[in-house]
């Protein structure tokens, strides 16, 4: 068994950077009350992305998008997600992620914002 | 198809092939991620391991003490079917007699996924156990002489579906056991082996799902993957009990879970006298292989 488990170790020790990408944080950030909406949602992750198979979208109460369709990773941060946002009113937005990692594992999410006094 | 196209198509194809595959290697119902459990059986086909476990029992009804080393590999076959296999050695110190140390009984399991059902967070998974008779120290470990046959169900439910006036309690999640032991042997060395039905349950509240899906508390890593939990399990006789009752053990604790592997620790408290005394303990370590090995050993058989 010690055999077996330093085996392992040895080989978990040369792992490549890459697994299930997870959502470290956003900006606006989770859950979170802003006074005035940024220009873009930005999204950080654990891990590096495939952009073709990534995606992120932006919607009112009203279930209507405003987010500008431009989904980006921008230069020199593979684990980050970009999207343009409209002017925003006043209200609760929803953000709707769902990414896929450089070895090919998927992950999803949701979560709000308000702007204003929501 | 003109051959720039194809050229472009094809590296494409061959992710998002890999991609519906691996959705199902880990732990996965949606947003869902359901860490392994270190008391009850996981809900979902894996290619995971356990190495190890190191299990400190509480003192036995009898007055024993036990040390348990083990080792749990969970694989794919299919994107759906798996199997596991898993086995311990053991220090057993009873009372008043000389320790004796050896292998436990060998334990696999056949496995289905039944159902993953994204928006709710559930998850089903039918399963089929099996305990080798003779696999380990009969006389001086008390290893099974007979081999039991125990088909189960395993589900996990995440609520992430509440409304938003109960927003801070999507984190948490239930996940269960629920199996019936069929040994071939009615009694060994005079002591009865009844069916027993099993149950076991685990309660979590995942900090990684706040932070990700319901409000940034500000928690970063390591912190923010931490997923405090209390595990549950009973076994009942229903039948050749003579005077056995449920015995079972109650276990508070915490996952550390990262991109590779996670780490688990937990308290074990006998849940009545039968089931032992005092407190016991136990820490796991846990590869997710289909992480640290996308492309080989982490893929199902079938994809290899």
């Amino acid at each position: 068994m010690r055999t077996a488990f330093a085996a392992a170790v040895l080989a978990l020790a040369a792992l490549p950077a890459s697994a299930h990408a997870f959502l470290d944080h956003a900006s606006p950030a989770v859950g979170s009350a802003i006074p005035t909406a940024p220009p873009a949602l930005t999204l950080w992750f654990t891990q590096d992305l495939e952009l073709a198979f990534s995606g992120v979208t932006v919607a009112n109460a009203a279930g209507q998008r405003v987010d500008l369709g431009n989904v980006r990773i921008p230069p020199g941060q593979p684990a980050e997600l970009q999207v343009g946002l409209k002017p925003l009113p006043p209200g609760t937005y929803t953000v709707s992620w769902h990414v896929l990692s450089v070895d090919t594992h998927p992950t999803q999410g949701t979560f709000t914002f308000q702007v204003g006094g929501g | 198809m003109d051959r720039p196209l194809w050229r472009a198509a094809a590296p494409a194809a061959v992710i998002l092939l890999s991609a519906s595959s691996a959705a199902l290697a880990h732990g996965f119902a949606g947003e869902r991620f359901f860490p392994a459990t270190l008391l009850t059986d996981d809900p979902f086909v894996a290619d995971e391991m356990s190495l190890p476990t190191i299990t400190r029992n509480p003192t036995g009804a009898d007055g024993s003490q036990e040390t348990d080393i083990e080792t749990d590999l969970s694989k794919r076959i299919t994107s759906d079917l798996g199997f596991t296999i898993g086995d311990q050695w053991e220090y057993l110190q009873p009372k008043g007699a000389a320790a004796a140390t050896g292998f436990g009984t060998l334990n696999t399991g056949l496995q289905y996924q039944l159902f993953v059902n994204a928006p709710h967070e559930a998850i089903g998974l039918l399963n089929l156990g099996v305990s080798w008779g003779h696999s380990g120290r009969v006389q001086a470990l008390g290893a099974d002489d007979f081999t039991t046959i125990s088909p189960g169900f395993d589900f996990g439910k995440g609520f992430g579906d509440l409304p938003n006036s109960l927003a801070y309690l999507r984190p948490f999640a239930l996940t269960g056991n629920l199996s019936v032991d069929f040994p071939t042997k009615t009694e060994s060395a005079g002591t009865p082996n009844p069916n027993n039905f099993n149950y076991g349950f685990a309660f979590e509240y995942s900090l990684p799902y706040l932070q990700c899906c319901v409000k940034d508390i500000g928690l970063r890593r390591p912190f923010s993957q931490l997923i405090p939990l209390v595990e549950v399990a009973f076994s009942t006789p229903l039948d050749r009990d003579q005077g056995l009752s449920t015995t079972g053990t109650i276990q508070p604790g915490i996952i550390w879970s990262g991109q590779y592997f996670q780490i688990g620790v937990e308290a074990i408290l006998p849940a009545n006298r039968p089931s032992g005394k005092g407190i016991g303990g136990l820490v796991q370590l846990h590869f997710y292989l289909d992480d640290a090995f996308p492309s080989t050993f982490g893929k199902a058989i079938s994809e290899w």
